[in-house]
């Protein structure tokens, strides 16, 4: 359902540049969606195929670019990568990080004709 | 003739969404309302503690409610037996509220300066996550019938919450749950969630949560432009 609604706010969006930059049929879409984002990529394909019916972007192409999640640990000070929100610092075992990034959920470009 | 050409967007997805949020933050800082969206699974007893709440600080400082669910008024009603202005928002077949739904309920609810602003979100613990509505914190609840795993499961819901209310402790001397650990897997996914035991039907540790209350409001007050420049 989440992710539905993701697909929807992209439908909107890709209108939206339809109308400013003038183009009738989208190709492809190029998406960044983090590791942490909350987002579940394969339910975001399916959900991308059925909201974008009858749109500009009804045949394109979606792409997702997964970007890694990465945090600052508090003990060590230093950057770590994690897969999960819940993970530990790799290195010392703490849950004092903070996410620094891995949250994107974002369209980074549009193929258009 | 149409060429293909690229466009670089680099846009936020919920950019949109962001927006209203932020335009409902600045309508709050502005006015010193404090606005708190409350999230749960269903049946965490959100609507239950949210009557006790507002009964306990009746005549203390103004209270409104926006109640979210898919269907049905009955929530709304709840809120008004007990003297707060409430208004319902059906979200129909959207599982989440958004910026664009609250900054209309404000429009039509009309809560006065200084006020709390209580905004029950639709009882999921996924999408409300992603959704920001301008609050100036989100409150988690999650009661003692649930896992002491839900932290785990639904980390995002978790990470994004300021405080985190663990609510029906009358029923604990029936039930496994370890309190213990559902805090320790609320840490896990954020180690600065402060994390309150509350009963709503016994009033059990409802002192603490108002006083949580109080404190937030003051911030919200003493955030207030217009009081600045008094």
């Amino acid at each position: 359902m989440h992710e539905m609604a993701i697909c929807e706010n992209i439908r909107t969006l890709i209108e939206e540049q339809a109308r400013t930059q003038h183009f009738s049929r989208v190709d492809r879409v190029c998406l960044e969606i983090g590791a942490l984002s909350g987002v579940e990529v394969e339910a975001l394909r399916f959900g991308f195929d059925v909201v974008m019916r009858g749109s500009v972007a009804a045949d394109a192409r979606l792409e997702i670019v997964e970007t890694a999640g990465t945090a600052w640990c508090l003990p060590c000070a230093v950057t770590v990568s994690i897969g999960r929100r819940y993970d530990p610092c790799p290195r010392c075992g703490s849950h004092q990080v903070q996410v620094t990034g891995g949250e994107e959920m974002k369209i980074r470009e549009l193929e258009v004709t | 003739m149409s060429q293909a050409r690229l466009i670089q967007l680099e846009a936020d997805i919920l950019g949109k969404n962001n927006g209203y949020a932020a335009a409902n933050r600045a309508r709050f800082a502005k006015a010193g309302i404090l606005a708190l969206n409350l999230v749960s699974s269903p049946g965490s007893g959100k609507t239950t503690l949210l009557c006790r709440t507002l009964a306990l600080l009746a005549g203390e400082f103004p209270c409104a409610v926006i109640e979210g669910d898919q269907q049905t008024s009955a929530d709304a009603d709840r809120i008004r037996a007990t003297g707060a202005p409430a208004i319902q928002i059906n979200t129909g077949k959207g599982c989440h509220l958004d910026g664009h739904m609250v900054g209309h309920a404000v429009d039509h609810l009309n809560p006065p300066d200084a006020s709390v602003l209580f905004i029950e979100n639709v009882g999921n613990l996924v999408c409300p996550a992603a959704f920001d509505l301008g609050e100036a914190h989100k409150v988690a609840i999650l009661s003692v019938t649930e896992g002491e795993d839900k932290p785990l499961k639904y980390p995002d819901m978790f990470a994004a919450a300021d405080l985190v209310l663990i609510n029906k402790t009358d029923l604990l001397p029936h039930l496994d749950f370890d309190v213990d650990l559902a805090m320790a897997n609320a840490r896990k996914v954020n180690h600065r969630v402060r994390l309150l035991q509350v009963s709503a039907r016994t009033g059990e540790g409802m002192a603490a949560w108002l006083d949580w209350i109080r404190g937030a409001r003051l911030m919200a007050l003493s955030g207030r432009p217009s009081q600045a420049a008094e």
